[in-house]
């Protein structure tokens, strides 16, 4: 079951990993995406740090890590083909994160209420 | 500027489509559609774009004495271009200066026989024409009733011919008044992509069924400023307010081609324009930096405002970004920038982003080569 957070990204639970993404809201503001710069597998971060650059054909944006821990891959394929963001953003994941709190996903909005966050 | 933006005679035609509008120098005008940035514009690049420019000035400027040189010697009062060797039916590009020699506006103006029709940006409208009317023996007009329309692409010719056969015989800057259901249609072969088409002014009333006519065309896709920007951005086509401004002159902005020798030093209209003293000692002597070309390296973006730097660390930036962003037929980023006219094409410079300078190559403009359809091609 996905989770979402107010940034507009999705989170989904995966053995003691988070896989995190953007919606498909987030991904029609930006536009079209056409770099994307991840961060380097094994950094430790802090909820809130800005560890994702992603640029669309309008303007640069960050994604912070939605939740403390360390990062444990990253999809270097969104390097190379940037726009698979928009094109499928639920599958365009962009980092999987070990958390450092392993309740950590419990605070976060479920479906309904990502929906209606976004009307 | 508190007043509400205002809306072109298409407003409603962008939001039936679908369009995200965006305030744009007090218009609120559409940026994308639902087709989205990138493939609007490689739609513009590869069949034809129809984008809605009715928020720019048009002017009409008529002599007073009836006699065109009257009003082509009054606009090169202001404009360093040859507007009194315009032929009839022909169109120029040309730039308003002011007394320091900056550019105040960039515009197209066109000969229509007994009268220039000019064609202005929309945030310097008003201006132009308080400027244009301190000028004596012209009567200067603005175009209140009528929108204009930019129909541009490999197929635009084939496209616009459909609905107005003579189009089809105009050449690469051409102006003409065609009829189309018996509406007058000033029509000029040029653009802003860096294609072939056409800029068409279209009276206000008839302007929706006009668009519509040519959305129905099945080559035909509405396109945003969005895509406006890129496409112009990889033709190398300054934009007025960013990569050119007042304090910026002529041969700074690569513009000298627009300064034809008779109005430079030794010709036979020397000078006689605002600025002209450093405008053409600057054009004699060449400009310490100059608009050019970059090509970064990797994918990331070098936008508007981003420090060019000559080493890979250390010393002060060298200029600044004026214009920069993905250029989705480059396939790669591309931007523009004022930088030192000695360095040669292929000098690698470097982009600050993000605190890391990136290697970009110094090119020549244009990005991408313009297909216009010149006399003769």
């Amino acid at each position: 079951m996905l989770k979402y957070t107010q940034d507009h990204e999705w989170l989904r639970a995966e053995g003691d990993e988070i896989v995190v993404g953007i919606t498909a809201h987030a991904s029609e503001q930006l536009g079209d995406v056409v770099f994307i710069e991840l961060p380097d597998v094994g950094r430790e971060v802090a909820a809130g740090e800005e560890i994702v650059v992603i640029e669309s054909v309008k303007a640069a944006s960050d994604i912070a890590a939605p939740i403390a821990g360390t990062i444990t891959a990253v999809n270097t394929a969104l390097s190379d083909a940037p726009g698979r963001v928009n094109d499928d953003p639920l599958a365009a994941w962009f980092f999987r994160i070990k958390p450092t709190d392993p309740a950590a996903l419990d605070g976060f909005m479920d479906e309904a209420a990502y929906q209606a966050l976004i009307g | 500027m508190t007043d509400d933006p205002r809306r072109t005679p298409l407003y409603d035609l962008h939001r039936s489509l679908g369009a995200r509008t965006v305030p744009f120098a007090g218009w609120d005008m559409p940026v994308q559609y639902p087709m989205g940035v990138m493939a609007e514009h490689l739609h513009t690049r590869a069949q034809a774009g129809l984008f809605d420019v009715s928020h720019m000035g048009q002017v009409l400027v008529t002599p007073r004495d009836g006699r065109m040189e009257t009003a082509a010697l009054a606009l090169e009062r202001l404009i360093p271009a040859d507007v009194l060797g315009l032929a009839p039916g022909r169109q120029r590009y040309g730039l308003f200066t002011n007394d320091r020699g900056g550019i105040l506006d960039d515009l197209m103006f066109a000969n229509r026989g007994d009268h220039f029709l000019l064609v202005v940006n929309a945030a310097c409208a008003d201006r132009d024409i308080a400027h244009l009317q301190t000028l004596a023996g012209v009567q200067v007009t603005p175009v209140a009733d009528r929108g204009l329309l930019a129909l541009q692409g490999p197929l635009a010719a084939d496209v616009l011919a459909r609905l107005v056969p003579e189009a089809a015989d105009m050449r690469f800057m051409d102006s003409r008044v065609h009829a189309w259901n018996g509406v007058d249609l000033w029509i000029s072969r040029s653009g802003y992509t860096g294609e072939d088409g056409f800029e068409i002014s279209v009276p206000a009333p008839e302007l929706h069924s006009f668009a519509q006519a040519l959305l129905d065309q099945p080559e035909v896709a509405p396109i945003g400023l969005g895509a406006r920007d890129s496409l112009r951005l990889e033709a190398g086509m300054p934009l007025y307010g960013h990569d050119m401004d007042p304090d910026v002159t002529p041969a700074q902005a690569a513009l000298g081609w627009s300064i034809p020798k008779v109005r430079r030093s030794g010709g036979a209209r020397e000078g006689g324009f605002p600025g002209d003293d450093a405008v053409l000692a600057e054009l004699s002597s060449g400009p310490a930096a100059i608009r050019r070309g970059l090509r970064p390296e990797g994918r990331a973006p070098i936008r508007e405002g981003v420090a060019i730097f000559a080493e890979a660390e250390g010393g002060s930036p060298i200029g600044h970004v004026s214009s920069g962003g993905f250029g989705p037929s480059v396939g790669g980023p591309v931007a523009m920038a004022r930088l030192p006219a000695e360095l040669p094409d292929g000098a690698t410079v470097y982009a600050e982003l993000r605190g890391k300078r990136v290697p970009a190559a110094i090119v020549p403009l244009p990005f991408i080569t313009p297909s216009y359809k010149r006399r003769g091609a």
